[in-house]
């Protein structure tokens, strides 16, 4: 068949044209990818930031005998399904403890109840009419608005919105943190460096590569298996407990400290270890002295990033019981406690509206922990990276 | 006395057995250098030596009885066993004493000591993957004394239902009988992964293409890390998001069509672990097309192919073992994940091919059948061990397979990197 000068180019140019198409359908699958990035974030900030406002008023607080008994008659009917209960009930207690309260009667900026919260900013809430015109005077006359929300970040969990916190969860966060970082780091450093450093090239060895590249793929909620069948129901380790969580994240961290281990340590050239023996240094002071400070920032670089990951997993610690409702802020590892993804998660749960704004604050301050952490292990790659 | 005040105790009395061992190896070590005698080690290593030998039987005897105790249940007074310990310990100082001799190589016994330590570490990773099968097996096992395997692996209807009267000896006052048939599960989890892959493997493949093949050097080092943050995001996040953004406005959309979707459709949760997964392939791919040789692509570009004909019919035919390992390895991740689906799928176990509908998935059933207030030892508690078993197999073959491709796309290319 014979083919035409234009006929070959208009092929050509098909072809080109094919080839360009390739291109974009790739540009744009990255950019698809950014996009949902920037949609997520967008969401996040926008369903989230309002929870780091809360709506106070300010209405007349009557310290009265009646009030210590009744502590809803401390303020006035009008007002009185628009303040927080939580807010309420501690009256009594402050009564008692400074009596010369007892028939004082003051203005006071007070926390509103959840749902005033909702109204003010604009969502759904469940106030009737009356109560919203009570709002909208209070409002105009300057006695309810939005004030930072400083109760967010100091208390712990509680079933009323206005009164929930992430504190408590933050602080179990950091306790089983603490465990994993205890055990994870020495167990996972003296692997790599026994693999990399000491270990003969043998079939033990390498079934012992195998089994942590594999167990790097293994699914987290497995570990959460582990952790109930081995730690609670074996070991008899307190259920719910920051030290359990601590351990099975452990666990789950190790082959990710090991493997970034293994890189940093391998990528310390053979020459220290000529020089270091050359000396006289035997093995294990080859190690300590020369290899372990010289591969140390990528060991930091690689645990801070298995410790974030660790920090976000959910699955494992919901199987051992972490997702327990934990109004107090606990200081023990061996008492029960909650972590903040298992907050967030509880929260997601609950079937108030306004706890999707708590959540979604939640999760800012999760993702915000999250990436700062991950930007200081970049940080400390690129400060003390060594090329050699 | 109360144990934790024991071990305390216990604890001190060994780290002063432990310093008086360093100060007196130590100090012996001294005086024998300085009479003019010359040793094999240095003082210190012979304090470490010291310190060592006291401390490490004494542990070894206390970590020994207390497994006997948890293992075995034989009944040692902790005060005995902790005092036992303490008594070797002083032996153990002792010895060390005698061992000072110049002719003593205390460096290659701490040499030594410290290689057992670090192989002792390396022996933990193992033990958690036996720990994971054992208790897993071991449960799972206790699971099918009471159903059938078959009806597990075959049936069609997943009722756990009564399943607790009968743990409890009550099995005739429940309604019906529980069923443990895993196959709606099953079918659930491999269409929330199918749609998960439909999501991730076109955008994370072609994202890994032009990252490889097009991007300029500095779009490349902005967009990796980009991409990487969506790996970093918490599962429990995209749960979230799933359930409260995605979820609706696929009820929306679905509805403008026409068509009814739950709120608890498998579609939400599908394209979100689909976005989830994107950088695992992405990244991975991305590697793979960089280490296939440079050479191939310009012998193809000097055979007159246009760029987009390079890439379709000789690069990614290439980089197909490392692309399937990806691909392989998102899978396993995919059929795992469990906050995702946890969150934004239903609880219904229901076998549709409708991703519009409620369904439930393995690991869903896994945290349901845990979270509940039941007793361990009942059907419905042991059937997320059932289950578990049946992950554990499945994500450690895909696992195992995308190991051996990526090694054979390795050996191809003789590319060490990977």
């Amino acid at each position: 068949m014979k083919q035409s000068f234009d006929d070959i180019s208009a092929q050509l140019r098909a072809r080109h044209r094919k080839s360009a198409r390739l291109k974009w359908a790739s540009m744009g699958a990255l950019g698809l990818a950014a996009l949902f990035l920037v949609l997520f974030f967008a969401d996040m900030l926008i369903k989230g930031t309002p929870a780091f406002q809360q709506a106070q008023i300010e209405v007349e607080v009557s310290y009265t005998e009646q009030a210590s008994q009744l502590p809803l008659a401390a303020v006035n009917e009008d007002v009185r399904q628009l303040v927080s209960r939580g807010y309420l009930r501690l009256i009594p207690g402050r009564m008692r403890d400074n009596p010369d309260l007892l028939g004082a009667t003051s203005m006071e900026w007070v926390l509103a109840d959840g749902q005033v919260d909702q109204y003010l900013k604009g969502h759904h809430s469940k106030l009737n009419d009356r109560q919203k015109a009570v709002v909208d005077r209070l409002e105009q006359e300057g006695r309810a608005e939005l004030r930072f929300n400083t109760r967010f970040f100091t208390s712990g969990d509680s079933k009323m919105p206005e009164l929930a916190g992430i504190a408590s969860a933050a602080m179990g966060t950091v306790l089983t943190l603490m465990v994993t970082l205890a055990v994870a780091f020495p167990i996972g450093v003296m692997t790599a460096v026994y693999l990399e450093e000491f270990a003969p090239d043998n079939r033990f060895t390498q079934l012992i590569e195998i089994n942590i590249n594999n167990l790097a793929a293994i699914p987290s909620i497995l570990f959460g298996l582990l952790g109930l069948a081995i730690f609670i129901n074996f070991f008899g380790v307190p259920r719910s407990t920051p030290i359990v969580g601590g351990l099975t994240l452990a666990l789950m961290t190790l082959p990710v400290i090991i493997i970034s281990t293994r890189t940093a340590l391998r990528s310390v050239p053979d020459s220290i270890r000529h020089a270091a023996f050359g000396v006289g240094c035997s093995r294990w002071q080859m190690v300590r002295d020369h290899v372990l400070p010289i591969a140390m920032p990528g060991i930091m670089t690689g645990s801070i990033i298995g410790l974030a990951q660790a920090m976000g997993e959910t699955a494992p610690l919901i199987i051992i019981g972490m997702v327990a409702f934990i109004p107090d802020v606990s200081t023990s590892i061996s008492d029960a406690a909650t972590v903040l993804p298992a907050q967030i998660f509880t929260w997601a749960g609950e079937p108030d509206r306004a706890f999707i704004e708590k959540t979604s604050g939640g999760i800012l301050v999760l993702l915000a922990v999250l990436i700062s952490l991950n930007a200081s292990a970049v940080v400390l790659r690129k400060r003390f990276e060594r090329r050699w | 006395m109360q144990t934790p005040q024991l071990l305390a105790m216990f604890c001190g009395t060994l780290l002063l057995l432990g310093l008086i061992a360093y100060f007196l190896g130590r100090s012996k070590a001294a005086r024998v250098r300085a009479s003019g005698t010359s040793m094999y080690a240095q003082p210190d290593q012979y304090a470490w030596f010291a310190v060592m030998s006291t401390a490490g039987p004494a542990l070894a005897v206390s970590a020994v009885g207390a497994f006997v105790m948890l293992l075995l249940g034989a009944e040692i007074p902790p005060l005995y066993l902790l005092a036992g310990s303490l008594v070797v310990a002083c032996a153990g100082l002792a010895f060390a004493m005698a061992r000072v001799r110049p002719e003593f190589h205390a460096r290659q016994a701490i040499e030594r000591v410290i290689r057992f330590i670090l192989a002792g570490a390396a022996m933990i990773s193992i033990f958690t993957t036996l720990g994971i099968l054992l208790s897993i097996v071991f449960e799972a096992v206790r699971f099918f004394q009471m159903q059938s395997f078959w009806d597990f692996i075959t049936g069609t209807t997943w009722n756990p239902g009564a399943s607790f009267l009968a743990a409890a000896g009550r099995a005739d006052e429940g309604a019906s009988a529980a069923q443990f048939g895993s196959v709606p599960l099953f079918a659930g989890t491999f269409m929330i992964t199918f749609i998960a892959m439909l999501v991730a493997i076109p955008i994370g493949l072609l994202a890994a293409i032009y990252m490889a093949e097009y991007a300029p050097a500095k779009v490349r080092t902005v967009a990796k890390p980009v991409l990487e943050v969506l790996a970093g995001i918490p599962t429990v996040v995209y749960g979230f998001f799933a359930a409260i953004t995605v979820a609706p406005i696929i009820v929306s959309v679905a509805g403008f069509f026409g068509f009814e979707a739950s709120f608890n459709n498998a579609l939400a949760p599908g394209i979100v672990m689909g976005i989830m997964i994107i950088p695992f392939i992405s990244s991975l791919s991305d590697d793979v097309i960089n280490s296939v040789p440079d050479s191939m692509r310009q012998g193809s570009l000097a055979l007159g192919l246009t760029k987009g004909e390079m890439i379709r019919d000789i690069v990614v035919p290439a980089a197909m073992p490392g692309i399937i390992s990806a691909s392989l390895l998102a899978v396993s991740r995919a059929l795992g994940e469990t906050m995702i689906v946890v969150m934004a799928a239903g609880m219904r176990p229901n076998l549709t091919a409708n991703p519009l509908e409620d369904m439930t998935t393995v690991t869903v059933r896994i945290v349901a059948s845990l979270t509940g207030d039941q007793e361990f030892a009942s059907a419905e508690t042991l059937s997320a061990f059932a289950l578990g078993l049946v992950l554990f197999v499945v994500t450690l073959a895909l696992n195992l397979v995308s190991v051996m491709m990526i090694r054979r796309f390795r050996e191809k290319y003789r590319v060490n990197n990977l």
